[in-house]
């Protein structure tokens, strides 16, 4: 699962000043112009990598940190057929992270870079994962609207220009469609059950609705643009386009619950545009920059996994006559 | 067929899975690299499919209740009959690897006896969990052999863990006080044989990685699992695993 990919003031100053072969930059964009893909031998602008790199890295960073806030209910899932199905479900997540992690690699940056750059702060993962997953009910809502959430990115971006990354995002909505069913029925049970899962399922939609309008990106009129990502199908659609198509497709999936939105202005207008009250963006930013409720804990549970497994890393790279044959 | 003794069998069996599947997925998030998360919870999820085939045996063939109610709503630690084993803690990677190695070969080696079992249901899921095993063991001999010949530190940690382990390896074979019936009607050859068969297997892939076969004196061996006598652990773990179904017990989840 992920979250949109914002560029700074920075960025768009230079994206708007590239400094590459001309001829060679016109070929390039022709390519992406047809339609083709751009493979990772090919020649490209120092900035689509730069741009791309982040991108997917952060992607990859937002499948293993989000694997933790559902991971910790595995132990605790009420029956065999929900346990199964959450261990298989964050799985998949950890098992995008490691082929998104390829993806990037074919860049030129490696996983143990991209992994510091996750420790020490220099690369972001979707804010949303710095929210606690407090209820059993929680569990629902990640897999129904998050991952659907996610979906509605990750479609989009999968008509990208980057080849390693669109194949390997073409795997991932595929399972991801799989988290969405597991997801629906969770909220439906929970939504068609006792008072106390209808009201624990409430309270998850509560809290779980701003980082949802937050999880696509600030509104496009206070948000960076760049022409040029754009233009190398790095973005392919705005924050606001794919914030609108999520609440097309999910208010009403809720509502025919009974279940409801804590906000009054939450409605589709004449034009057929979502709107809602706002968001409060400040706590977007404030999250962002490390003051989320969990922002501290995720990273040290990301540290953890590294300190403790490096004698293993470090074994398993040793150098070792013994097998430079297959051992299975 | 004594179904007392058929019982007691597959209640061991079935909560040895279920216990170190919940142990198993812990590692979901936190391995050491992401491909062990992803070993860890595979094998999870092959634990937990075992342990439901087997409570769904008992409810089917022996009267139990449904496996829901039978692994989320036994109250009582004591009617767990799990090996002290599988309810320790996932510590840190070098005990769940050892770990992983000597339980893994201990079933391999008991599912392997029960494809020949006298009692049908049992034998034909023997067949296909042995299947899936396979690979369990495989990965546990892989990464013994590499971690027992890594590093200094790795083969430091490899020993000591399973200096640790053994003891507790060995409490696996807890004999029943019903085991002679199901060795006289050949539902299973009895924990004896199992444990002999698994020497035998475990044996050479210790050496091979370099590593020694603690020695563990009789009166070390941890027992008391199987006739309900459990780890400081294992309340603490049902209480993480039943906190959810306990909110709303007549709820379907």
């Amino acid at each position: 699962m992920y979250g949109n990919t914002n560029i700074t003031e920075e960025d768009a100053k230079r994206l708007n000043t590239i400094d590459e072969d001309p001829i060679k930059l016109a070929q390039f964009e022709d390519r992406i112009t047809r339609g083709e893909k751009i493979e990772p031998g090919d020649w490209m602008p120092k900035e689509y990598r730069k741009q791309l790199i982040r991108m997917i890295e952060q992607h990859a960073h937002s499948e293993i940190v989000g694997a933790l806030p559902e991971g910790t209910w595995i132990t605790r899932a009420p029956n065999f057929r929900r346990k199964l199905a959450l261990i298989a479900k964050v799985q998949d997540e950890i098992g995008h992270g490691q082929l998104l992690y390829s993806a990037a690699e074919t860049l030129g940056k490696t996983r143990e870079q991209m992994l510091e750059d996750l420790l020490n702060g220099k690369s972001k993962y979707s804010n949303i994962f710095n929210y606690p997953a407090e209820t059993w009910a929680d569990v629902a809502v990640i897999g129904f609207l998050v991952d659907g959430a996610a979906i509605v990115n990750q479609v989009i971006n999968s008509k990208g220009s980057y080849g390693p990354y669109c194949r390997a995002l073409e795997r991932i909505c595929y399972e991801e469609s799989f988290h969405l069913k597991q997801g629906h029925d969770n909220v439906v049970y929970l939504a068609t059950g006792t008072k106390k899962q209808r009201a624990m399922l409430q309270d998850a939609i509560n809290r779980w609705y701003r980082p949802l309008l937050h999880f696509f990106g600030p509104p496009d009129r206070t948000s960076q643009h760049s022409e040029k990502l754009m233009k190398w199908k790095v973005k392919l659609a705005s924050n606001d386009d794919m914030r609108n198509q999520f609440l097309d497709q999910y208010v009403p999936k809720i509502w025919e619950l009974g279940i409801t939105f804590p906000d009054p202005n939450l409605k589709k207008n004449d034009a057929g545009i979502w709107e809602f009250s706002d968001p409060d963006w400040d706590e977007f930013k404030r999250v962002i920059n490390g003051g989320g409720p969990c922002n501290s804990e995720r990273l040290a549970v990301r540290k953890y996994a590294e300190e403790a497994g490096r004698w293993v890393r470090n074994a398993l790279t040793a150098k070792n006559e013994k097998y430079v044959a297959p051992l299975a | 067929m004594n179904n007392e003794a058929l019982k007691d069998l597959l209640y061991k069996m079935a909560d040895d899975a279920l216990i170190i599947g919940h142990r198993n997925s812990e590692w979901t998030g936190i391995g050491p690299m992401l491909e062990e998360d992803l070993a860890f919870s595979s094998m999870a999820q092959d634990k937990i499919g075992h342990a439901k085939a087997l409570y769904q045996i008992l409810h089917e063939i022996l009267g139990e209740p449904e496996p829901d109610k039978v692994a989320f709503l036994r109250e009582d630690e004591k009617l767990f009959k799990c090996c002290q084993f599988v309810e320790l803690p996932i510590g840190e990677y070098d005990f769940s690897l050892v770990r992983q190695f000597l339980f893994d070969h201990a079933e391999a080696v008991r599912y392997d006896m029960l494809t020949g079992s006298s009692f049908q249901p049992l034998a034909q899921l023997a067949k296909k969990v042995k299947g899936e095993i396979k690979y369990h063991t495989m990965h546990a001999d892989t990464f013994l052999k590499q971690l027992g010949h890594g590093t200094e530190e790795s083969h430091a940690r490899m020993q000591s863990a399973l200096n640790y382990a053994m003891p507790y390896a060995l409490g696996v074979f807890e004999k029943s006080e019903l085991e002679n019936d199901l060795i006289s009607q050949q539902v299973f050859a009895g924990e004896d044989a199992a444990k002999k068969l698994w020497l035998e297997k475990i044996t050479p892939v210790i050496e091979a990685a370099g590593l020694q076969l603690p020695k563990v004196a009789d009166d070390k061996i941890v027992y008391g699992g199987r006739k309900g006598f459990h780890s400081e652990y294992l309340k603490s773990l049902l209480d993480e695993m039943c906190e959810v179904v306990r909110t709303d017990p007549e709820a379907e989840w």
